[in-house]
C-alpha cells in the first residue's frame, strides 16, 4: 500500500495501535471512492476462491476416479458409428472427427430450420393480419397452439407418432419412381456431375447474377431519369434462360440422376433424409415458426397507421406503401427478436439428442462423454461453440442496432 | 373548367392560379364549375351515424375552413374526400374524377390532392428531402434530379431547406409540420387537405405553420383546412363551415360567419372558442 | 349559395349492406376475390378435417379399459389416459401418501387464487409466503421424514407433480439471483458489471440441456466427494443457474424503464444505494416485469420437459415411458395429445393472464 495516510498513520501510532486502526478503517469504508474498489477486492477475491476450490475438488475427484484429463482423448479412436454425416466418417475416425461431424450437423438442421422458420413464420404472421377473418383466425390458432407446447413434446409427436407410423419400404409412398417416403426416411434424386454440367451450373449462377444486376441498373436508372429500361422483365426472362440453354446445348451436357431403389430392406443411392432428421427439422421450424409469426406481426403493426395514410395521401400504390414505407420501419422492429430466434432454434436443435438425430450434444456430449469420460472437457467444448454461435451473432446484432437505430434528437 | 385544364402543370410552386384577387373570385364563383363536389354524403361507423346528408362544393382556388366540437365528423369528411375513409352513401367527385371503389379512381384523386396531418405522419426512416421526393419519384415518376430540385425548392418556400438531410426526429414538431406541408406540395396537388394541422404543436410553433399556410393560400392554392385557429379563418378563408353532430349547419364568408352566427349551435361554439 | 340548415338532421340506422352480418360477412370474408377463395379453401379444409377428427377422439374413442385391446380400431384410445392417470399426476409416489402431493397442489391453488383476485386480504404475506416458504414447505411435504410424515425418495417423485415442482422452485428460486444480477450489470462498479455481464452472457448462450448434462456429469465432480447430491437437486440448481440470467435480463428491462429522476430523488433524499433501491427502484420496476418474468416462467415450464434427458420422470416422461409399455403399444398419439393439452392448458392459461396484467399495468 502506497496510500500517504497510511504511512502517516504508521508514525504516530501513539496512543492505541488497534484504535487508530479501527477508526482509519471505518474512515475508508465511509470514503467513496475508496469503497467501491474495497467491494469489488472482495468479491474478486470470493470469485478466485471459489473457482479454486472447485478446481480443486474437481482434480481430486479426476483422480480418485481414475478419469484422464486434458485433450489427448480427441485424437483416439472414436470407434462408434453415427448415422449421418457431411463429412467421411467411419468408427475408426477420432473423437476429434466426432466433434467436427456433430457441428456440422448441428449447422445443417439449423440452417434448414431458419429458412423454413423463416418463410412459415412471416407468412403466418402476414396472414394473422389478413382482413380476412378466417384466415386471420387460423393464423392466431395455430401461432397458439405450436408455441404453447413443449418443443421436445413436438418432437416426439413428430418422430414417434407420425412419422413412425409410416409404412416400411417396400411399401413406401412412391412420387413417379424418384421420390420415396417410408419409415426410413424421405429419399430425393441426386443429381450427378457429369462431364459438362458445371459450365451449366456455373452459366445458371451467373444468368441469375447478371439478372439481378439488370434489376439493380433499371431501378437505379428508374428513379435517376423518371424512366426505366423498357421490356426490363423480358430481358431478364432472356438472360435466366438463355445463357443456360445455350451453354447446355453446346458443351454437351447430360444430367445423371442417381434416383433411390429398393435394395433388400432399404433404398440405396440418392439423397436419403433420415427420419430423425425430418422430426427434428419439421418440429423446430413449426414451433419457431409460431414465435416468428407473433414478432412480424408485432414489427408490421408497430408501423403507426398515420404513416401508411400519409403515403397513400401521396398517392403511392399498396405495394409501394408497403415496400418503401411500412416494411422499412417494421424491419427495424423485427430484425433483433427475430435474431433472437434464430439463436433460439440453433440452440433448441440440441434437443435431438432425445431422438437420436446426430448433432453436437447426442454425439459430442453423449456417445463421446460416455465412452472417454471426460465431462469436464467435453462439456466445456460444447458450451464453447454454442456460445461462440451466440456471442458472435449478438455482436453483429449490436452493430445492426447501432446502424439502423432511427436518428431522433 | 377547360381553361384550367389548358393551363400547364406549373413548375413554379405555391402560383397555382394567379393572383386573381379574392374578392373578384368569390363573385364570380357562381358559375364556375366545382373542383370538389360532394353530395348526399353519409358515413356510418357500426352502427354511429357520422356524417349526415353532407352537400359541398369546393371552387378552385377557394379556401374553406372547417370548424365545430370534436367528434363532429370534420376530420372524417376530409378523410373521406381523398379515401382514407370509406363512405356509404353520396357521392365525392375530385376534378371530375368520381371517388368509387375503384382503385385507378382512388389513385388518380390521391396524386391531386393533398393532405398534411395533425400528427406530420413523416415517414421516420427517410431524411426530409427523401420524404419530399418519394411520392414525385415513384408516383409522378419524376427522375431523382427533378424531384430534389423541386423538393428544395419547396423546402425553401416553407424555410427549412438546411435541414434538409437531417431526419424528422431531429426536427421540432412546427419545422416537421412545414416539412410536411412541402411534402404534400412536391406533389403538386390541384387541392390541400388540412387536419388539424396545429393542434398538436406548442403555441410558439403554430404561428410559423400558420404563415406558411397563409402564405400558400395567397398564392391561390384550393385548401380545406380543419382548424381552431379563428384568426387564420378571417385572414384567408372565403367560406368557413360549421359542423355538428356529422352534419354542416351553417356556412358562410368569415365576416358574416363571426358578426352574426344564424344558429344557436354556432355561437355557442364561437362563444368557446373565441373566450378561449 | 350560403345553404343555411336550421334543423338537425336526425341519425338514421345505416343501409342493410353497411351494418350485420351480411355487411360482417361481405367485409371479413368475401372482401374481394383472392379474400373470397382464401375463405372457401379454408373452410373446405375444415370440412375435411373436422368431422373425422370429431369422429376419431369422442365419437369412436374408447375411454376406459384396462390394455390396447380394449380399444375400437377407429377411435382414440384415451383408456390408455384414465388407466394411468394417477402415474401421470403423481408420477411414482406411493399411492397411500397421495393425499401430500394433493395438498401440495391445493396449496398452489389455493395461493393462486389469494394472489388474482382483487377483494382478497393480506396480499403481501401471501406473497411473502409464496417466494420464500412455499417451496420449503413444499419440499418437507413431499420429502417427508419430518413430524412422522414417511419418507418418499425423490426418485419417486414424477408426472405432472413433478414437472409443477421444478418449474415452481426453479422460478422461485431464480428470482432473487435474477434481481441481483440486474443489479450488478447496471453497476458502477467495473469488476461486479463485468462479471455479471460475463454470467448472464453465458447461460444465456448455451442450450439447457447442456447445462442439465453439465448439473448431472459436472456438478458431483465440483464438490467434495463426501457431498451427494441427489438427481432431483442437480437437475435443480441447473435450472436455478440457468434461469436466473434470463431473469436477469427481464429485471434489466424493468430497472431501464424507471426514469432517472428516480434515482437523483432517493440520493438527493440521502437513501443509501440499497436503501434506494429496496424502497423506490425495485418496487416500481417489479411491478414493470411481472408480464416478463410471467413469459419466462412459461418458457420453463415448457423446458422443464427437458428433465428426461437426465432421468427426471416429468409429465412427458412418464407418459414417454408408458408408451413403451407392452399393453399400451400403439397409442403415441393419444399419449402426446393428452400431454400437449395439459402443457397448453397451463401455458395459454399463464399467458392470457399475463396479459391482462400486462393491460392494467398500461392503464
Amino acid at each position: 500500500m502506497s496510500d500517504p495516510e497510511h504511512v502517516s498513520h504508521k508514525r504516530n501510532a501513539k496512543p492505541s495501535f488497534l484504535e487508530n486502526m479501527l477508526k482509519e478503517m471505518l474512515r475508508l469504508w465511509r470514503d467513496a471512492s475508496f469503497r467501491p474498489l474495497l467491494m469489488q477486492g472482495i468479491v474478486v477475491l470470493l470469485v478466485v476462491m471459489l473457482g479454486v476450490w472447485v478446481i480443486n475438488n474437481t482434480m481430486n475427484n479426476l483422480e480418485h476416479r481414475g478419469i484422464s484429463t486434458g485433450f489427448d482423448f480427441l485424437s483416439q479412436e472414436a470407434g462408434f458409428g453415427i448415422i449421418q454425416s457431411l463429412v467421411a466418417y467411419d468408427e475408426s475416425h477420432s473423437y476429434g472427427r466426432t466433434f467436427v461431424v456433430g457441428i456440422l450437423n448441428t449447422l445443417l438442421v439449423s440452417g434448414l430450420g431458419i429458412f423454413f422458420a423463416t418463410l412459415l413464420g412471416f407468412l403466418v404472421g402476414v396472414a394473422r393480419l389478413s382482413s380476412n377473418w378466417l384466415l386471420a383466425r387460423m393464423a392466431s390458432v395455430f401461432i397458439e397452439t405450436f408455441r404453447n407446447i413443449p418443443l421436445l413434446l413436438q418432437i416426439f409427436f413428430w418422430y414417434f407418432a407420425v412419422l413412425a407410423a409410416l409404412p416400411h419400404p417396400r411399401q413406401s409412398y412412391a412420387l413417379g419412381d424418384t421420390i420415396f417416403l417410408n419409415l426410413r426416411g424421405l429419399f430425393l434424386p441426386k443429381p450427378i456431375i457429369e462431364q459438362g454440367l458445371l459450365p451449366v451450373l456455373v452459366s445458371c449462377l451467373v444468368a441469375i447474377g447478371l439478372a439481378l444486376l439488370l434489376r439493380a441498373r433499371n431501378r437505379q436508372r428508374r428513379v435517376a431519369t423518371g424512366k426505366g429500361i423498357s421490356g426490363a422483365p423480358w430481358y431478364m426472362a432472356a438472360l435466366l434462360i438463355g445463357i443456360p440453354a445455350l451453354v447446355w446445348h453446346f458443351s454437351g451436357a447430360s444430367l445423371v440422376l442417381d434416383t433411390p431403389a429398393l435394395k433388400g430392406f432399404n433404398f440405396r443411392g440418392g439423397i436419403a433424409i433420415i427420419p430423425e432428421l425430418g422430426a427434428l427439422l419439421l418440429a423446430l421450424t413449426i414451433y419457431t415458426a409460431a414465435f416468428i409469426a407473433e414478432v412480424v406481426r408485432a414489427g408490421i403493426e408497430s408501423v403507426q397507421k398515420g404513416q401508411k395514410e400519409a403515403a397513400a395521401s401521396l398517392g403511392l400504390k399498396p405495394g409501394k406503401v408497403l415496400t418503401l414505407v411500412v416494411i422499412p420501419q417494421a424491419m427495424k422492429v423485427i430484425i433483433p427478436p427475430l435474431t433472437n430466434q434464430y439463436l433460439n432454434l440453433a440452440k433448441n436443435s440440441s434437443l435431438a439428442t432425445a431422438i437420436g438425430y446426430p448433432d453436437l450434444v447426442s454425439v459430442f456430449a453423449g456417445t463421446t462423454l460416455n465412452q472417454t469420460g471426460q465431462a469436464v472437457e467435453v462439456i466445456a467444448m460444447t458450451m464453447a461453440v454454442y456460445l461462440t454461435i451466440s456471442l458472435s451473432v449478438s455482436l453483429l446484432m449490436n452493430i445492426y442496432n447501432r446502424r439502423v437505430a432511427l436518428i431522433e434528437r | 373548367m377547360s381553361d384550367y385544364l389548358d393551363e400547364p402543370r406549373l413548375q413554379k410552386p405555391l402560383a397555382k392560379s394567379g393572383q386573381p384577387g379574392v374578392t373578384i373570385q368569390r363573385e364570380a364563383a357562381v358559375e364556375q364549375a366545382s373542383l370538389i363536389e360532394i353530395s348526399g354524403l353519409n358515413k356510418w361507423y357500426g352502427q354511429f351515424h357520422v356524417l349526415r346528408d353532407i352537400n359541398l362544393n369546393v371552387r378552385k382556388g377557394e379556401k374553406i375552413v372547417i370548424c365545430g366540437p370534436s367528434g363532429s365528423g370534420k376530420s372524417t369528411l376530409i378523410r373521406c374526400i381523398n379515401c382514407l375513409e370509406e363512405h356509404q352513401e353520396g357521392s365525392i367527385v375530385v376534378d371530375g374524377t368520381r371517388l368509387t371503389n375503384d382503385l385507378k379512381n382512388i389513385e388518380t384523386i390521391r396524386r391531386e390532392v393533398g393532405m398534411v396531418f395533425q400528427q406530420f405522419n413523416l415517414f421516420p426512416h427517410l431524411t426530409i428531402l427523401e420524404n419530399c421526393t418519394l411520392a414525385p419519384i415513384w408516383v409522378r415518376k419524376q427522375s431523382r434530379k427533378a424531384a430534389e430540385k423541386l423538393a428544395m425548392e419547396y423546402l425553401e418556400r416553407v424555410r427549412i431547406p438546411d435541414q434538409a438531410n437531417k431526419y424528422p426526429g431531429q426536427l421540432s414538431g412546427g419545422q416537421q409540420q412545414r416539412v410536411a406541408i412541402a411534402r404534400s406540395l412536391c406533389m403538386n396537388p390541384e387541392v390541400m387537405l388540412f387536419d388539424e394541422p396545429t393542434s398538436a404543436l406548442d403555441p410558439e410553433m403554430i404561428k410559423e405553420v400558420l404563415e406558411v399556410m397563409v402564405e400558400l393560400a395567397q398564392e391561390g392554392m384550393t385548401m380545406l383546412c380543419v382548424t381552431h385557429e379563428m384568426g387564420f379563418a378571417r385572414t384567408v378563408a372565403d367560406r368557413v363551415i360549421f359542423m355538428d353532430e356529422g352534419q354542416i349547419i351553417e356556412q358562410a364568408p368569415p365576416e358574416a360567419f363571426f358578426s352574426n352566427p344564424r344558429s344557436e349551435r354556432t355561437r355557442r361554439f364561437l362563444g368557446q372558442v373565441l373566450n378561449h | 349559395m350560403i345553404s343555411h340548415d336550421s334543423n338537425m338532421i336526425p341519425a338514421r340506422e345505416p343501409p342493410a349492406t353497411a351494418v350485420g352480418v351480411l355487411a360482417w360477412g361481405k367485409n371479413n370474408l368475401f372482401a374481394n376475390p383472392l379474400s373470397a377463395l382464401t375463405t372457401l379453401l379454408i373452410a373446405y379444409g375444415l370440412y375435411l378435417l373436422v368431422p373425422p377428427l370429431v369422429q376419431w377422439a369422442f365419437i369412436e374413442a374408447t375411454w376406459f379399459g384396462t390394455d390396447s385391446n380394449a380399444c375400437s380400431s377407429d377411435g382414440a384410445c384415451w383408456a390408455f389416459i384414465t388407466a394411468r392417470l394417477d402415474q401421470f399426476i403423481y408420477g411414482f409416489y406411493p399411492e397411500e401418501q397421495q393425499w401430500r402431493a394433493d395438498l401440495f397442489f391445493a396449496q398452489l391453488v389455493v395461493l393462486i387464487a389469494w394472489l388474482s383476485f382483487k377483494a382478497t386480504p393480506g396480499k403481501k404475506w401471501v406473497l411473502g409466503y409464496s417466494l420464500v416458504m412455499m417451496p420449503v414447505v413444499s419440499w418437507f411435504l413431499l420429502y417427508g421424514d419430518l413430524l412422522g410424515l414417511e419418507k418418499v425418495e425423490t426418485h419417486q417423485w414424477g408426472g405432472l407433480m413433478l414437472t409443477l415442482l421444478l418449474a415452481l422452485c426453479g422460478m422461485i428460486a431464480s428470482l432473487p439471483f435474477g434481481v441481483l444480477l440486474a443489479l450488478g450489470r447496471r453497476s458502477n462498479m467495473p469488476v461486479i458489471r463485468s462479471l455479471c455481464t460475463g454470467y448472464i452472457e453465458l447461460w444465456r448462450g448455451v442450450p439447457l440441456i447442456t447445462v442439465l448434462f453439465m448439473a448431472s456429469v459436472m456438478l458431483p465432480l465440483f464438490v467434495p466427494e463426501e457431498v451427494v447430491f441427489d438427481k432431483l437437486l442437480r437437475a435443480l440448481i441447473g435450472i436455478i443457474l440457468f434461469q436466473a440470467a434470463y431473469m436477469a435480463e427481464v429485471v434489466r428491462g424493468g430497472l431501464q424503464a424507471i426514469p432517472k429522476g428516480q434515482f437523483e430523488a432517493f440520493n438527493s433524499l440521502g437513501l443509501s444505494y440499497w436503501q434506494g433501491m429496496i424502497m423506490i427502484i425495485l418496487p416500481q420496476a417489479m411491478r414493470l416485469v411481472i408480464p416478463g418474468v410471467v413469459n419466462t416462467f412459461i418458457a420453463l415450464f415448457k423446458d422443464t420437459s427437458l428433465v428426461l434427458v437426465i432421468g427426471l420422470f416429468d409429465l412427458l416422461a412418464i407418459i414417454q415411458a408408458g408408451l413403451n409399455d407392452p399393453a399400451w403399444l400403439g397409442n403415441s398419439i393419444e399419449g402426446y395429445l393428452f400431454a400437449g393439452l395439459v402443457f397448453w392448458v397451463f401455458c395459454f392459461g399463464i399467458s392470457k393472464y399475463s396479459q391482462r396484467l400486462e393491460q392494467q399495468l398500461h392503464r
